[in-house]
């Protein structure tokens, strides 16, 4: 049984891994939350593993509240974030940051007085083209 | 590392428990791998199911296996029940979106149900 374990528990947290270099990858905020879905599903099986090798039971809640939360992170990004701006799946620099919001400084003061800094955003005119793995 | 008697279904079920523990735990990696070297959000999408629904009953039965106690076997069926419950909700919403936001090839679907010129009501 310990072989097993041991095996189960090197997939099950290589799956998690892979999962977070998939969130970290994007390109898109949907594949990062089918990323979370999977790094949940890990963590499920993780806790099922170290339960069946302690026959322990007080762990078992925990899947509960996981198998009923876990949908609802994916949910709120397909239902909010999916229309994302073009550019905005792609990790930039701290000096492309620095240059977006200077570029953008001007336009926000005139129109809001710098409380939407998300609005701004559209008058930025020299955003990458993001591109669609299909 | 065993205190209930070491008899014979007593082994029995620790075998099936490991075999299905190792079948569970292979179908999350096989999920990892795909979700990693898949190239599109629905072949993804299908990646990542199956430790959602098939690798967590393998797990969770494995589990019962080992901890042989109805309380804990009604909670496992309860997290089965839940799991079934959203799942499908959530890989809706997800492929949705895609959709709806043109991540999705649409000439690789065959037939192509949220085509809006199709005769269907697409919504």
């Amino acid at each position: 049984m310990a072989v097993v374990v041991v095996v189960a528990a090197v997939l099950v947290v290589s799956a998690a891994l892979l999962a977070l270099r998939r969130i970290e990858k994007g390109p898109s905020m949907l594949d990062r939350a089918l990323g979370l879905d999977l790094l949940t599903a890990s963590l499920v099986g993780a806790i099922a593993i170290e339960a069946a090798w302690s026959r322990r039971t007080e762990t078992i809640p925990i899947l509960v509240a996981l198998s009923l939360v876990g949908f609802v992170g994916s949910v709120v990004i397909s239902r909010f974030v999916a229309r994302e701006p073009d550019g905005d799946g792609e990790v930039r620099s701290p000096e492309e940051v620095a240059a977006q919001a200077r570029a953008a400084d001007v336009p926000r003061g005139e129109q809001f007085g710098g409380d939407h800094p998300g609005e701004s955003d559209e008058a930025d005119g020299d955003r990458r083209e993001r591109r669609n793995r299909s | 590392m065993t205190d209930v008697d070491a008899g014979f279904w007593t082994t029995v079920a620790d075998t099936v428990a490991a075999v299905c523990l190792l079948a569970g735990a292979f179908l999350t990696f096989a999920a990892g791998v795909g979700t990693l070297r898949f190239p599109s959000l629905l072949a993804r999408m299908h990646a990542v199911t199956k430790p959602q629904v098939l690798g967590l009953i393998l797990g969770l039965t494995a589990l019962a296996l080992r901890v042989r106690n109805w309380s804990a076997v009604a909670m496992l069926v309860l997290v089965v029940i839940f799991q079934l419950a959203t799942a499908p909700v959530g890989a809706h919403l997800v492929s949705r979106a895609g959709f709806r936001t043109g991540k999705v090839d649409e000439t690789e679907l065959q037939p192509n149900e949220m085509d809006p010129s199709s005769t269907d009501d697409p919504h």
